[in-house]
Parts: C-alpha cells; structure tokens; sequence
C-alpha cells in the first residue's frame, strides 16, 4: 500500500516524536524554549563538520550541540550578561560558522534547505536504526535521572536541600536534549526540531492537571502530529518537516478550546 | 552553653556551623555564624530583613558552601520549608505530586501529613490555585512526612490566618517532640520564639547575640536592634509568666 519510503519516513517520524515528547514537557517548565533553539542552531556547525570530516551527522550535531551546551553553563556562571543574550551570541555564532564553513567545503553538493527543514522522506535504514537506538538510550536515562530532574524543575534550593543533586541533572538533561537534537536534525530540520519539541507538549499542558498526564499527551500529540504531517504532505506535495508542524499547530488550536467545552460542561 | 548536651558525646549535634560565612558580589552576606542543632532542640534565627537568616538556612542545606569557617552535617535525613516557592503555571503540579517530589510517600501518610496541617481536602487542587496560606500548610506537610533528622523551616507560617499561625507553631512544637527532630527556625514571631524554642540566635550580617529566649532579650545588642519597642512587648509578655526556659527547654522556676 505504501511506497517503501514512506514507511521509514513514518517509524523514523515516530520515533522522533516519542522522544521529544517528554524532553520538550522540561524544555517547557523549564523556560528552556530559546535554549532548544540555540542548540538546534548549533546543529547546522555539527552537519558541516561532519561533512568534512565525513564522519555520521548525528554523532557530529551531538558533539557541537553537547559542547555548545556545557559551554552556555560555564558561561552563565562567569559572565554577568544575561542569559538569552548569551543565548543569541552562542546560536548566531554558531550559524554563521557554519555557513562560512559551507562557502569552503565548494567540493560537496550541498542540500542546505533540506538542511533547515528536513528531508523526513529521504530516511535511510541506518537513520532509523540511529532514531530507536538513540531514542531509547535516550528515555531510559531520562527515567533514571527523572525524580531528581523533575524536584530541581520545582524548586532547585528544595532539590538540593533534600539530596536530589539538582547540578548533576542538569547538566545530563542539557546533553539528553543535545541528544534528541542530533538524532532528529535529518529529519526535522535545524529551523523545525524546537517547534516538535514545543508544540506537542503545549497542547498536551491545555488538557493535563498533572506532570505524567502532560508527558504521555505529548507523546501522543506528537506521533499524531507526524503520522496526519505525513499523510498530508503525501497527499498536498507538500515539504514533511513543515507540514508535520503546521498539523502540530492545528492541534495545538483544537486543544485551546477543550478547556473551555470542560468549563462549559461543569457550568 | 548546653549542659545536658555538653555532658554526652560530641558528635551529638545534627548540624555544626563553626565561623561560618558566605561571601557574594565583593561582601559577606554573613559572616562569623557559629551553631549548633541537635536532636529535639528547637534553635531560631532572629533577625531584621538581609541579615543573612535564609543564608545561613542554606549554609546548613549545603545549598550554599560557605566561603569560611566549616558545616559539619552528621544526618542526610533533612528536610526544607523554603521561604518562597514559585512553582511556574507551565507545570501542572497537583498537591498529590508536589508531595512526593523528593521521595516518593504512600497516600495513606500523605493524608495523614496533610490532616496534621488542615489541608487534607486540596490533595488534588492544583497547587496554582492554592492560596498563600494553604501553600505555606503543603508546605510544611511535605517537609513533615519525611520524617525528617533535621528540619529547616524558614518563615513557615508566612501568609496563614491568626488561628492557623498558633495551630502550625503548635505543631512544630509537637514535631520536634515526636520525631525527636532538631529543628533549625526562622521566625518573626516573638512570642513563639520566645516561649517555645531552646536556644535563640539573634543576626544581623554576624551573630548579635545568642543565647536562652530570656537572656537574649535582655540582651542590649537584641534591644537595639529590635528596638525599646519589642523589648518591652517582651517584657509584658514575660509579665504573665512565672517562669523562664533553660537551653534545653525546660522550665527554671
């Protein structure tokens, strides 16, 4: 029934998507929004690098994003500017490296717009081996530093106080989002990943009362954000990564007026 | 200064802080902070506003490690009434959840811990729509079921009604008795501080003075801080009484 490449393309979506889910919930509580973006950004440093030194795109995005994101830390204790100034230093710093970069590498054909947006259809078995591996990986030391994370999102001073080692966590949820970053830049694009990181999560916050409710609603807004994305770029010819986004915010429209239908209801 | 507590082994205090300072933006927050809690003592920080009271609270946390002197913590069992908690609305966090985030507890003793505060009926409220008040009893309820060695209460009763002020300080006093707690408190209540705690620490960037409730309101350097005002409050206060409290909390006629 489906041509073979668009059932990579809908394993790799979802596998994409079941990560970001619960990732992107901390990305929100957090205000970490613009962090995402700057991480994402990096990314494109990592793809040039690894095109020169061809060596695999998501090892090289992990290691640009993870280093970009350990040096933002250090930063933000030594410098007295702020942080989402640091932010913008750190993500247009990074882009424009990279571009500068791509303008030598004359060499290789170079697709830069699936580059920023993606090329979901254009996924190998390899990528898809790379997305479940790394997603899992992923998840399971999510689980394990879950508690501590979650204590140092409410409050840092009760997490340290009460021996959740608040530091430890977050620096490894800085590198799990590093992570995340690198297995879905294929797919998603470096303009696109932070938008599958927020919106699935910010619908899910407009149907939950509690923290777990929130994780699973954005696991499944996301992996109905990409199946419909897909089926309707197949259907409209339209570009994957955008179009899983624009069903993403269609969602996330639907979810605004369900709390209102529940007030109503109460009434 | 402690009798009781001098004559059995050293090692007893729960937490020592000895010439204890923090040092932030070119001055010392505080400085020259020495004390010590141990098990069912009740021991306060007194003091007016940006004398360095939370400080030392998290000196004794760990939240913060002190620039000088030394902490020495002898139980990891503590738990923390935070004097500001800001949980953000993006997080959607039911009393139920907020209970259990730094160690997971049965329902049956999270409703226990909530009915000791007179907050078992908002377990499921969400902690957004929770008033100031009532976020000041989840807090301490958390705290208690712990079951803490060590409690860190700062400013507890911030925000709670008259009759609910008297109840909570009951409770701790109850606290410290049944879990045999130390329990380390910074308070603006005069009268609790006064009647019901073991030893008193008077700061303003450095220890003023410390001592027994009673001697340290007789104190000039407590009279000059606080002012005639409160000293004489005291003073009537005290008027109705006809005893006075040693260190260790008992009465002396």
């Amino acid at each position: 029934m489906f041509d073979d490449f668009f059932v990579r393309a809908l394993v790799a979506g979802i596998g994409v998507a079941i990560v970001t889910g619960p990732l992107g919930c901390f990305v929100i509580w957090r205000r970490l929004a613009y962090f995402g973006d700057t991480l994402s950004h990096s990314a494109l440093l990592g793809v040039t690098l690894a095109f020169s030194f061809s060596i695999n795109i998501s090892l090289s995005v992990f290691f640009v994003s993870g280093i970009i994101a350990l040096l933002l830390l250090s930063l933000q204790k030594r410098t007295k500017l702020p942080g989402d100034a640091l932010l913008g230093l750190l993500a247009h710093s990074s882009i424009a490296v990279g571009l500068v970069l791509i303008g030598f590498l004359t060499f290789i054909r170079f697709d830069i717009m699936g580059l920023l947006f993606g090329d979901i259809l254009s996924v190998t078995i390899n990528d898809i081996f790379i997305i479940w591996c790394g997603g899992s990986l992923i998840l399971i030391i999510l689980y394990y530093i879950w508690s501590s994370l979650f204590a140092a999102t409410v409050n840092y001073d009760l997490a340290a106080a009460e021996g959740m080692k608040p530091d430890r966590s977050n620096i490894i949820f800085t590198l799990l989002l590093a992570g995340v970053i690198a297995i879905s830049i294929k797919m998603i694009g470096v303009l696109l990943i932070t938008g599958l990181l927020l919106i699935p999560p910010a619908l899910a916050r407009n149907l939950s009362n509690n923290p777990t409710q929130m994780v699973f609603l954005s696991i499944l807004g996301g992996v109905a954000s990409v199946v419909l994305g897909l089926f309707s770029s197949l259907e409209f010819n339209t570009a994957s990564g955008p179009t899983i986004i624009v069903v993403a915010l269609v969602l996330f429209i639907l979810s605004m007026l369900a709390p209102n239908l529940d007030s109503k209801l109460k009434k | 200064m402690n009798v009781n507590k001098k004559m059995t082994n050293k090692s007893d205090y729960l937490v020592k802080l000895e010439n204890a300072g923090i040092y932030k933006s070119s001055k010392w927050l505080v400085r020259g902070v020495s004390l010590e809690v141990s098990k069912g003592q009740i021991v306060t920080l007194i003091g007016p506003n940006g004398s360095g009271k939370t400080t030392t609270a998290k000196m004794v946390l760990n939240i913060l490690r002190s620039d000088e002197g030394s902490v020495k913590r002898n139980t990891n069992r503590v738990a923390y009434v935070p004097q500001k908690v800001n949980v953000d609305w993006t997080l959607p966090l039911r009393v139920f959840d907020f209970m259990k985030i730094t160690g997971d507890i049965s329902k049956l003793e999270m409703i226990e811990n909530l009915k000791l505060t007179g907050v078992e009926d908002l377990i499921y409220a969400d902690l957004k729509n929770l008033s100031g008040g009532e976020f000041q009893r989840v807090l301490i309820a958390r705290a208690i079921a712990k079951k803490p060695e060590l409690l860190i209460l700062d400013e507890p009763v911030q925000g709670v009604d008259f009759n609910g002020e008297i109840a909570l300080y009951n409770l701790i006093k109850s606290i410290s008795d049944s879990l045999n707690c130390g329990i380390l408190l910074i308070s603006h209540d005069i009268h609790f501080v006064m009647s019901s705690t073991d030893h008193v620490i008077c700061l303003n960037g450095h220890i003023c003075c410390s001592g027994s409730p009673s001697s340290v309101a007789k104190n000039p350097a407590y009279i000059d801080l606080f002012g005639e005002h409160t000293a004489s409050t005291l003073s009537l206060y005290k008027h109705h009484h006809d005893h006075s409290h040693g260190t260790d909390g008992g009465i002396e006629k």
